[in-house]
């Protein structure tokens, strides 16, 4: 089986503060890590190549520092890395960087396309769903469970919010993963020497991908960001330790108090 | 001259805080309390390839660096010390002088199953009566045709009990002196072989010290290792290698409890403000930061000097002599800054400086590394 996993760098928003001016993100210092989403797919397309044996490419687009996750995809057991990175993809947004993977994928032998649910910088949960748009392929999204007959079905595990489903897919298919559910496992030593002694990091410009020019980049993105701002704080909660009777009341009257009830 | 770590070596200190803090911290205490020799995370080292980092891909192992293995035993050691030197006796004291000194055979049979953890490796030099005098050993050693035959005992063994493969010391030639004495693999098993008393100890209490004990114990005459009467010589030459790993675990100590401080002065108000704030921490922590990073610019120093096959045996020994000073000197003035609760176990930094102490003594105690180091300055 040939499995392709997108992945991104991102900046890690655990670390991350916002320009209370701009109300944009200050990158500055901030370390960049690989999308936990995206390694959650990693896991789930380094289980099945335990298990079942298979081929595990990893590509991903953004600028040539975003290598060091291809490096780090490869030191936990990817067995193919590719960068795609070009001036002419700068200032995508999701459906100009589905289209550029899409197109990349078009050159690829897959069966299986992995990305994560979303990524931590933008929240959008959207290139995973349009890449398997564009192929023309079945997408099982919110991805918390993959089983394999290890023909050509896949059993997969879908969460909602409040509930679950079981879905059979067809391969060649697309699955958008959820890292909780998948806990990635520690790139090894000898992963990490080969990753860099061994291995080599394919550098892909526009003109290798299978797509109209015209859908990439700044051209091919539709959206445009109208503002950015800061949610407001909210004020701290009061917090009262009494017993639940007390509290019953409290919270009735508290509720009466808003008009809630 | 570069200063700078390679993003190969960058990209592996990523994996090994990473697994230090989630699969390693979190147990620290309980190891110390319990005195639990922490199998699961040995077993989860050895999954990663960390049991055998400097061992050349040929033999099993990774065909890392020691710059790497420093690495790795400094950041255990931040968040666990008897983590730490469970992989510094493994590595430096039995896989490593078996690399250095063992046959082509020898090699084979041992190091893959050793790099891979899933033996783990211990060493034995030492004696009632012959500690930092390590000439007067008493365990002896007969050639009885087909196979050795080792009486005596050794004690303070780091990894006894738990361990597969041991690099035991014993005089083959009394009259000899330290001519005499030869380096033998012994197997846990081995006829005559047994583990004696298991020591209490002040620090690094989840690591198992015991006695070896050898009644007529039996060793393969192909368990030599290296040439009869170089036992001594491989010995000095295994403990210059070891303290490269117990210099990284002090280091790795030093920096666990000066984590732990700046997360204490920043959130301990008294007077209405942080701690942190006042002049006497931040000083005080000024000094004791540069000579932690002093520290870890010796460590890996005589790290990259191994690597490089140039001599570092003095290298080796002022690393541990500042390491482990260091980390005593920062270990005791961080309980200082905890206050009362420092000296409790509900803080890390208890732990770390009652963990800290052995790193002045084992190896060679820092007295020892005076020796050595006088010894090439004034040869």
């Amino acid at each position: 089986m040939n499995i392709v996993v997108c992945i991104k760098q991102v900046p890690d928003t655990t670390e991350i503060k916002i320009d209370p001016v701009k109300g944009t993100l200050i990158r500055d210092g901030v370390p960049s890590i690989m999308n936990p989403d995206d390694k959650g797919g990693l896991e789930v397309a380094l289980q099945l190549k335990d298990k079942f044996g298979a081929h595990v490419t990893v590509i991903t687009m953004g600028l040539p520092m975003a290598e060091a996750i291809l490096r780090e995809a490869l030191a936990m057991g990817a067995d193919r890395a590719i960068l795609l990175t070009d001036r002419k993809l700068a200032g995508a947004d999701t459906l100009a960087t589905s289209n550029a993977i899409a197109g990349l994928l078009r050159t690829l032998d897959y069966d299986l396309v992995i990305t994560g649910r979303q990524a931590i910088d933008g929240d959008t949960a959207q290139v995973g769903p349009q890449i398997a748009e564009h192929l023309g392929l079945p997408q099982v999204s919110y991805v918390a469970g993959v089983e394999y007959d290890g023909k050509n079905t896949l059993t997969i595990r879908k969460e909602d919010e409040d509930a679950y489903q079981i879905l059979e897919v067809e391969l060649p298919a697309v699955l958008t993963v959820l890292a909780p559910a998948f806990k990635p496992r520690y790139m090894t030593v000898s992963g990490i020497i080969n990753a860099y002694d061994t291995h080599e990091i394919e550098i892909w410009g526009a003109d290798k991908i299978d797509v109209d020019e015209k859908k990439l980049g700044l051209n091919g993105s539709p959206t445009r960001v109208k503002k950015s701002f800061t949610k407001p704080q909210k004020v701290a909660g009061e917090v009262y330790e009494v017993t639940p009777e007390e509290a019953v009341g409290l919270i009735v009257s508290k509720l009466k108090e808003k008009f809630i009830i | 001259m570069d200063f700078s770590l390679s993003k190969k070596e960058e990209l592996f200190l990523q994996m090994i805080r990473e697994f230090a803090e989630n699969e390693v911290k979190p147990l620290a205490a309980e190891v110390d309390d319990e005195e639990k020799f922490p199998m699961e995370t040995v077993e989860k080292l050895g999954k990663i390839g960390v049991m055998g980092i400097p061992i050349p891909v040929e033999y099993g192992g990774q065909g890392g660096t020691n710059l790497m293995y420093g690495m790795a035993v400094e950041e255990l050691s931040r968040a666990c010390a008897t983590t730490g030197v469970i992989v510094s006796a493994h590595t430096s004291l039995c896989m490593a002088p078996i690399l250095e000194h063992g046959t082509e055979e020898q090699k084979k049979k041992y190091l893959p199953k050793l790099a891979s953890g899933e033996w783990i490796g211990a060493f034995g030099l030492t004696e009632p009566n012959a500690g930092t005098d390590a000439a007067m050993q008493q365990t002896t050693a007969v050639d009885a045709g087909d196979k050795w035959i080792l009486n005596g005992s050794k004690i303070f063994i780091t990894n006894a009990g738990y361990a597969h493969v041991y690099i035991v010391m014993a005089m083959t030639d009394k009259s000899k002196g330290t001519k005499g004495i030869s380096a033998f693999i012994v197997e846990k098993g081995f006829k005559g072989f047994s583990i004696g008393k298991k020591e209490k100890k002040m620090g690094i209490r989840g690591s198992a010290t015991c006695e070896l004990i050898f009644e007529n114990c039996e060793v393969p005459k192909e368990n030599l290792l290296g040439e009869l009467g170089k036992g001594f010589k491989i010995a000095m030459m295994t403990l210059d290698g070891g303290r490269i790993g117990i210099a990284a675990q002090a280091l790795g100590i030093a920096q666990g409890a000066m984590d732990a401080t700046v997360k204490y002065t920043k959130e301990r108000k008294q007077f209405g403000r942080s701690i942190a704030q006042f002049q006497n921490t931040q000083f005080q922590m000024a000094d004791l930061e540069t000579k932690v990073q002093a520290a870890r610019l010796l460590v890996r120093s005589a790290s990259f000097k191994k690597d490089q096959h140039v001599p570092f045996s003095a290298d080796a020994a002022m690393a541990k002599l500042f390491a482990a000073e260091t980390a005593m000197e920062v270990t005791t003035k961080c309980v200082q800054f905890h206050g009362g609760y420092g000296y409790t176990r509900e803080y890390p930094v208890e732990r770390m400086m009652r963990d800290a102490k052995i790193t002045e003594i084992y190896e060679g105690t820092s007295e020892v590394q005076r020796m050595v180091i006088a010894g090439k300055l004034f040869k």
